[in-house]
């Protein structure tokens, strides 16, 4: 299963195309993971996550000023070279200003049939922001609705919920083997888990997570190394993680939105189900960009630091990316004053990983010294 | 000597906004001891809320940081204070000298930096909400931030509207716990008044720079943008912009111009290097004036459609005959007047910075356009490389140059200089 899974990430586009074909039904792209997929589910649609290639380019440039995060910049790249030609649109909620102008750039340039914007609420635990994104919620629905020509009943949203919570249930499962003494699978494996499941079919994904989770071996035979945690940007950099872990670390978890954060919450049921999906999305693990006044990163990343046994943090931060920029240099000091190092990588997402090697290299040595 | 082609005389309302501005910072200064509330936000926080707890200064910070920023020195330092603990120098300029003239304990204007007793913000770019949770740790103290749901005008506005109504409720009642003040509401009306008031008469100043010659030039604008900017919803900025709206409209019928050689007319787009204001004197060498940019018109600006299919000034809420006896219809008033003004459309999609931009180029008779790729703020440069492909489409031409609009540490003076003569022959402009 873990080899489909890096499969799917590295053949996204076939993937997507198969589906099409097979099911005859519309792919649309997302740009953040704020974007409330169970709603494109429930209407028949395959969300999938709008990500870049990791090669140099030189087209987005024109549209979009090269001081925004090169993440933003690669994604629009990626539409512009024709790649994504088969999604039949986009939609993408309020995260960061970065990202809005790749989702406005990519409509200025590449027609699609359907577009919509998710103004999702900048500040979660307002009281005001649940009635306002269900209100967003229902329109978003309604668009659909319009779009497609068929309606989205009640229990079809219910039955997504039910699906999606299975995939974060599993993931979550699968993230929990990792606090074991020797976890049975390693950080870049994990992030292809993830990047998978924003990229198929939540119910066909569910099968491989099952599959992944019988075949993984129990107790001695996992891997071993210097417990990591990953925290940041925007990532799905698998080669830097891969680098990271063939000089001896060993990633263990992650606050990403391309790992844990993608999947962490599940829907709390109880309420009508655009009430329960408007919550799940406000109370899942904040971006830092939503994230103020009070900070509620800061006792979700100490908890996983001890649960998961961490002995060291990387940081892996997109150039540029403001968010993050305000939370890194005070989380690097929390992360001191707690005993927990860390290191921190500016990455450019078109720059390749091997310059960090050396500076990776001395850290894993500070955090086990005689390492070879 | 160059030809002059029209009258031209300094404004007469020069030395009361100087008068204005002084006086604001330093009531911030002595505030506390004349037991006024002191509070600090951005400069988009509807401060007109704060107006309810009776006497407050509210310390506003990019106006702050810019002033900190036009004097290099002190700037650099400020910038380092906040590189030292680690924040990174692509970060919003004005912030990063209001930080670090925080972390120096050092005000502009002499003494220390004066302490809030809480923070007060509206969140609309990424960095709004984050600034002040920074400044409220630092001094321990509390902080109260309202989300602004960016989108276009006209888009969602009733669930829009009772959002930031809700949010403003939930203000109100944070404000008067954190304070232990009694809410006064018919000073927060007064007040809603004086914000809708100030905003719609400066853009109604504003559009009579669409004159031939223009009344007005952009740097003087600047300056005479900070009660808008500064303290909108109070009396005196009202005052103000009615004796400045005369003036202009004076201006105007007497052919009075900004520029006696105007030959050329520009526009810009976000702030300017704040440090470099003499890039204004610099075009009027060639007899170019920039007459308007999204930034001076519609920061705090609400255009209304006119009979003509043109912008003027929206319609005041007691024009239009709203109801404004309640906290409720004060809160419904401001967040009405707030959700048409443009500045959020330009913060939303580059569909909207183009269709605004083209708008204002058409309407302000420019001949081309200046546009500042301001690292310094990231918003200010959102859809900027769109827009300038819109531009260009329609024949306008257009110059762009990259500097921080408060760090002027990697500015190229000389490059720029040399951007603009070539772009000023491209005009076939020549120096008079
Ligand atoms: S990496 Fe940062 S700046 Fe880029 S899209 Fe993500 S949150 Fe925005
Ligand atoms: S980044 Fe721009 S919009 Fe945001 S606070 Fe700074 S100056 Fe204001």
């Amino acid at each position: 299963a873990v080899e489909r899974f890096h499969q799917v990430v590295e053949s996204r586009h076939d993937y997507a195309r198969d589906w099409k074909a097979r099911t005859g039904g519309k792919v649309l792209g997302y740009f953040c993971t704020y974007v409330p997929e169970e709603i494109l589910y429930a209407a028949g649609i395959l969300p999938v996550r709008i990500l870049g290639s990791h090669e140099p380019q030189d087209v987005s440039e024109r549209h979009i000023y090269t001081m925004y995060c090169p993440f933003s910049r690669d994604c629009l790249a990626q539409g512009l070279k024709g790649r994504y030609d088969y999604l039949d649109g986009v939609v993408t909620a309020h995260s960061c200003i970065h990202i809005r102008q790749a989702f406005g750039s990519w409509l200025l340039h590449l027609p699609v049939s359907y577009s919509h914007y998710i103004s999702m609420p900048a500040k979660p635990r307002d009281p005001a922001a649940v009635p306002y994104l269900k209100a967003e919620l229902a329109l978003f629905r309604r668009s659909l609705e319009d779009w497609t020509g068929r309606a989205i009943p009640e229990s079809d949203i219910d039955r997504a919920i039910e699906v999606y919570d299975d995939n974060r249930r599993l993931m979550r499962q699968i993230y929990e083997l990792r606090r074991a003494e020797s976890p049975p699978l390693s950080g870049a494996e994990a992030m292809e888990m993830v990047l998978s499941s924003m990229l198929s079919d939540k119910e066909e994904h569910n099968g491989w997570l099952a599959q992944a989770l019988r075949e993984f071996p129990r107790g001695e035979g996992g891997r071993s190394g210097i417990r990591l945690m990953l925290i940041g940007s925007e990532d799905d950099d698998t080669e830097l993680i891969r680098l990271i872990e063939s000089m001896g670390g060993l990633v263990v978890i992650d606050d990403h939105c391309t790992g844990s954060r993608y999947f962490w919450n599940r829907v709390l049921r109880g309420k009508d189900p655009l009430s329960s999906i408007a919550d799940r999305y406000l109370h899942k693990p904040a971006c830092p960009a939503k994230d103020y006044q009070e900070r509620t990163r800061w006792p979700h990343i100490m908890g996983l630091v001890g649960e998961y046994g961490v002995q060291g943090v990387v940081f892996i931060q997109q150039k540029f990316c403001d968010p993050h920029e305000f939370d890194i240099p005070p989380l690097m000091d929390l992360l001191r004053r707690s005993g927990v190092p860390s290191l921190h990588l500016e990455v450019d997402v078109t720059v390749p990983a091997g310059q960090f090697k050396t500076r990776i290299e001395a850290f894993l040595e500070m955090l086990e010294p005689g390492l070879d | 000597m160059a030809r002059a082609d029209y009258e031209t005389r300094p404004l007469d309302c020069w030395p009361k906004v100087k008068e204005l501005r002084l006086n604001y910072y330093r009531e911030i200064a002595t505030a506390r001891q004349e037991g006024k509330l002191v509070v600090t936000g951005g400069a988009d926080a509807p401060t007109a809320l704060l107006a309810g707890l009776g006497d407050y200064v509210h310390l506003s910070g990019e106006p702050y940081g810019a002033t900190v920023g036009s004097d290099p020195q002190l700037s650099q330092q400020c910038l380092e204070e906040t590189e030292a603990r680690g924040f990174a120098m692509d970060m919003c300029s004005y912030m990063r000298n209001y930080w670090g003239s925080m972390y120096l304990n050092r005000y502009f204007f002499g003494g220390e930096f004066p302490r809030p007793d809480f923070c007060f913000q509206m969140h609309i770019c990424d960095t709004h909400g984050k600034w002040w949770q920074v400044v409220s740790e630092h001094f321990g103290v509390p902080y109260f931030a309202v989300d602004f749901p960016v989108m276009a005008r006209g888009e969602r506005e009733d669930i829009r509207r009772e959002y930031l109504v809700a949010q403003f409720h939930g203000a109100v009642e944070w404000l008067e716990r954190v304070s232990g003040r009694e809410y006064n509401d018919e000073l927060l009306i007064e007040a809603v008044k004086n914000e809708c008031w100030s905003s719609a008469l400066w853009t109604e100043i504003m559009a009579l720079n669409k004159a031939v010659p223009a009344p007005l030039d952009q740097k003087s604008i600047f300056s005479l943008f900070v009660p808008l900017v500064l303290f909108r919803e109070k009396k005196e900025s009202v005052d103000f912009h009615r004796v400045l709206l005369d003036e202009v409209k004076d201006r105007v019928a007497g052919g009075i111009a900004a520029l006696a050689t105007e030959r050329c007319r520009l526009l810009d787009d976000v702030q300017p290097p704040w440090y470099f204001l003499k890039l204004y004197r610099y075009l009027e060498q060639y007899g170019a004036v920039v007459v308007a940019s999204w930034y001076s018109v519609f920061l705090f600006g609400n255009p209304g459609e006119q009979p003509d299919g043109t912008w003027g000034r929206a319609l005041h809420p007691e024009e239009r005959g709203m109801p404004l006896r309640t906290r409720d219809d004060a809160l419904r008033a401001l967040a009405q007047w707030l959700l048409e003004m443009p500045v959020y459309d330009l913060h939303y999609l580059p569909q909207s910075k183009n269709e605004i931009t083209l708008r204002l180029a058409r309407e302000w008779h420019t001949d081309g356009a200046i546009m500042h790729l301001n690292r310094g703020c990231e918003i200010a440069c959102m859809g900027t490389m769109e827009t300038r492909l819109a531009l260009l489409k329609e024949g306008i031409p257009v110059m762009t140059y990259e500097s921080d609009m408060a760090d002027k540490r990697q500015f190229d003076e000389a490059k720029v200089y040399d951007q603009l003569d070539s772009f000023m022959e491209n005009l076939g402009m020549t120096k008079l």
